[in-house]
Order: structure tokens, then C-alpha cells, then sequence
């Protein structure tokens, strides 16, 4: 649910933002020093880094058939993966 | 594959009827985006190194194959998130059977979020 | 069909050259493979019909079961074209367009030989989700007083008249995929008794349908409800199954 918000604004954003061609003076002069736009980046990150390593952990299994030990173990460190490197992506563009 | 040996298992035919297509939409937009994830916060942190970096890789990107993954990116991502909205119905409110409109409705807002980012990235 | 001005006993054009049908039937085990029956059509055929003779004039060590032959008892089932049905309840006309039939065993089940599958993991899946009613009443205590429109009461009633057929355990990909799920059939048989007020195996049901091999594994493919001729909703029963477990869960009521 937190997340189904989140991409509705998210979507809404990437219409917005695409319209005029992307460029970074742009963007950066939109995100830079903007709480709003970090706080609710880093929740769109947090919940997206909950949510897709679950789902990878059960198409593992299913699909590739993994142990659930296996899935758990790699979901985990996807998981890991995506928090830092969102959260890195988020100061990039907030913090600079 | 875990069933027995000795087991049958339900093919194609089986599985034609749209609650099980609206699964595997929402299955494989999932795995695509899970992988475009990491790529998308690579590319994103490349502003650590300057405005400059940020520009050259938008400039990197801009090109007719780049815009076409990311205008399907955009329409996977519509069509997780409205197929998840289904799910949630499903599973949280009163049932009303496997929401078939729904798998409709999601189609919709795919399309519709389709076309209003194919306007505002090539116009 | 029943409406056609001139009533040709529902044959409709399904018939193959020469009012025969051409059925392809599994023989064998898993190794088997398909051995190919002509059968005259009729008029009003079923697809056991069918089965029975093959199994009467062309082919007499044919393995199949049935019973009612008239959609009570639930042992009948079979692949037929891809699918899973009853093949009691299944008219030739409603899947033989092409004056063609495949079948095969239930999917999802040990082989036996021909068209019958070993059935106990079903049923064992069936006890380990707690598909018994234990009461606290004996014969000498007066009647359970339950209101038959509470929504309790609606809820038992949407799932309770499943025959234990073993469509929908055919038709799950989830059983396919995790040998120890639970699947529809059980699963809807635990959601009709979370639902009858005068059970008393409440926790230990709900302990059992919470876990990996239970309800959170379903993705509501709805296969199951698409398929079952009793046109039950096990992926809604699943869905009760996953809201009540995980309010438990996070209350911390499902520790044993």
C-alpha cells in the first residue's frame, strides 16, 4: 500500500519530469536541498528494498529451484544491495 | 523442477484463463524491475561526481533504444503496481471473486500511463 | 444447445468422420505415453462414457475410477484436453470441437497406471491442515444455535460443498512448484472450519495453514476457482486463510 503511493507519485514525477528532455542542472536544481524529496525517496527505497528481494526469495525457489534457505540468504544480501545503493543514489542527487 | 518423477504437470491449456496471465504479467514486470532497480540507483548516484557526470550519463542515455526500455520500464512499473492493487483487494476486502475487472482496470492504467509517458518523452 | 430447432442429441457437428471421435489416452505410468482409441460418438456423451468403452470393447486392462458417475462423489477426475474436470459431469460436445479427446491423469499426482494417480498426498494435506471438526459437544448436549446469516455462517457455507475431487490441487502451479503445499482443496477445507463457531482446533489450524507450506504460498493465479465444478473459490478461502494469520501473527497468537 505505501508502495502503491509511492509509484503513483512516482510515475507522476517521471511524466513531469521527461517533459522538457532531461538534464541535470534540471533535476539536481529540483532535488538538491529538498527534504521533501529526500524523505520520500528514502521511503520509496526502504519499502522497495523490502519488497523485491520477498519476491525474488519465492521465484528462486519456484522457478530456479532454490532451497528456501539458499533464496532467503541471497534475497537478504539483494536486499542490502538495493538499500545502500538507493539510499547512495538518494544523497547523490538530495545531498551532492 | 520439484514435482515426483511419475507427475503430471498442468501445461498451456491449463493455464489459459486471465487470472493466471494477469499472474504472470505481474511476475515477470516484477523480476524486470528488480534488475533494473540497482542499475537505476547506479546511474542516479553518478551526481556524486558532479552535475557533469549526471549530464554526460543523461546524454549517454539519449538515444531511441535507451528511450524505448525506459518507456517499457515505465508501463511494467503501471502494470505492477495496478495488478498489486488487485492483489491487495483480493486479499484484504470482501471477495468479489478473482476481480476480473480489475485485470482489465490494470491493463487500463498500463496503457494510459503508457501513452501519457510516450507524449512527454517524444514530443 | 438445448434451444437448436432440430435437436441432433447435442452432437452439434463434434463428431469425426464417420460419427467417430478420436481419443488419445494415457497408458502407462510416468513413462507411458498416449495410445490413440477410435469411439463411436453418441448422443449425450460424457467423457467417462467414453473411457468406459474403451475400457469395455477396445482395450479391457484400462486403469480408471469412478463411482456416482453423477458428479457426487469426486473420483472421476481427469486431464481431459489440457484441463482438468470431472469426466462424468464433462459432455463430449462441450470438448471434443475437433471430434478430438487427450487424456491423461490428475497433474500434480504419482501415476499409478493409465488414468489413475495415487491420491494420498491429497488427502494427507488435507489431515495435516487440520480438516477435521473437533467439537466440544456430545450427544448429550442440545444443538449448536448457529445464525445462518451471520457472515461466519456465509463464509462456512461458500466452501463447504467440496467432494475432495482433486481438480484444483491439479490445476495449482504452487503445488507443482513446493511439493509441501498445502493446496486449494485443504487449504478451503481450513477456512470453513476457522469459520464454524463450534470448532475447537482453532490455533492448531491456524498454526498449520500459516507456515511456508500454507495459505502465504498461494499468488492467486486462480486456477483453482477458474477450475473446480463445484464452482467453490478456494483463492478466497486462501485469501480469509492470509488475513486472519497474519492478524494473529502480528498479535504474536500464533506461537505454540
Amino acid at each position: 500500500m505505501v508502495l502503491a503511493v509511492c509509484v503513483l507519485v512516482h510515475l507522476a514525477t517521471i511524466v513531469y519530469a521527461v517533459q522538457s528532455g532531461l538534464s541535470a542542472a534540471a533535476l539536481l536544481a529540483r532535488t538538491r536541498g529538498s527534504v521533501a524529496f529526500g524523505a520520500f525517496y528514502t521511503v520509496f527505497v526502504v519499502a522497495a528494498a523490502v519488497h523485491a528481494p520477498i519476491g525474488l526469495a519465492r521465484i528462486g525457489e519456484e522457478w530456479a529451484g532454490l532451497s528456501s534457505g539458499a533464496a532467503n540468504a541471497l534475497s537478504r544480501a539483494f536486499a542490502a544491495v538495493l538499500a545502500v545503493l538507493g539510499m547512495t543514489a538518494v544523497y547523490a542527487m538530495v545531498v551532492g | 523442477m520439484s514435482a515426483g518423477a511419475g507427475m503430471g504437470r498442468s501445461g498451456v491449456r491449463a493455464h489459459a484463463h486471465p487470472a493466471w496471465w494477469a499472474y504472470l504479467v505481474h511476475r515477470l514486470s516484477g523480476i524486470a524491475l528488480a534488475l533494473f532497480l540497482p542499475l537505476h540507483f547506479l546511474a542516479l548516484s553518478t551526481a556524486l561526481r558532479g552535475e557533469a557526470a549526471l549530464d554526460g550519463f543523461l546524454r549517454f542515455a539519449d538515444r531511441p533504444l535507451f528511450k524505448l526500455a525506459e518507456w517499457g520500464l515505465v508501463v511494467l512499473l503501471a502494470l505492477h503496481m495496478a495488478g498489486g492493487v488487485r492483489l491487495l483487494l483480493i486479499e484484504f476486502r470482501p471477495w468479489s471473486g478473482l476481480r476480473k475487472n480489475g485485470i482489465a482496470a490494470a491493463s487500463g492504467f498500463g496503457l494510459a500511463v503508457g501513452l501519457a509517458f510516450a507524449l512527454a518523452l517524444w514530443r | 444447445m438445448c434451444n437448436a430447432p432440430a435437436d441432433n442429441g447435442g452432437m452439434n457437428g463434434t463428431s469425426g468422420p464417420g460419427g467417430m471421435l478420436r481419443v488419445s489416452i494415457w497408458r502407462g505410468r510416468g513413462d507411458g505415453a498416449f495410445v490413440a482409441y477410435d469411439v463411436p460418438r453418441q448422443a449425450s456423451q460424457t467423457v467417462l462414457d467414453v473411457v468406459t468403452f474403451v475400457q469395455r470393447h477396445l482395450e479391457p486392462s484400462l486403469a480408471y475410477r469412478f463411482a456416482c458417475r453423477v458428479g457426487m462423489c469426486g473420483s472421476c477426475a481427469m486431464t481431459v484436453n489440457g484441463r482438468a474436470r470431472w469426466t462424468c459431469r464433462t459432455h463430449v460436445a462441450e470438448v471434443a470441437a475437433d471430434g478430438r479427446l487427450e487424456l491423461a491423469p490428475l497433474a500434480n499426482l504419482p501415476r499409478v497406471k493409465d488414468l489413475v494417480t495415487d491420491m494420498r498426498a491429497f488427502f494427507d494435506k488435507w489431515a495435516a491442515a487440520h480438516g477435521r471438526f473437533s467439537g466440544a459437544r456430545t450427544r448429550h448436549d442440545d444443538f449448536a444455535r448457529v445464525a445462518p446469516d451471520s457472515p461466519q455462517r456465509r463464509a462456512a457455507d461458500a466452501g463447504i460443498e467440496c467432494i475432495g475431487c482433486g481438480v484444483c490441487y491439479a490445476s495449482c502451479d504452487v503445488v507443482a512448484w513446493r511439493p509441501d503445499y498445502l493446496g486449494p482443496a485443504a487449504l478451503n477445507r481450513a477456512w470453513t472450519l476457522e469459520n464454524d463457531e463450534r470448532d475447537t482446533a482453532r490455533w492448531a489450524r491456524l498454526r498449520a495453514v500459516a507456515g511456508d507450506a500454507g495459505c502465504h504460498s498461494c499468488h492467486t493465479q486462480g486456477s483453482c476457482t477458474e477450475r473446480c465444478p463445484k464452482h467453490i473459490a478456494p483463492t478466497a478461502a486462501i485469501a480469509g486463510l492470509k488475513r486472519v494469520t497474519a492478524r494473529a501473527a502480528l498479535r504474536g497468537e500464533l506461537e505454540a
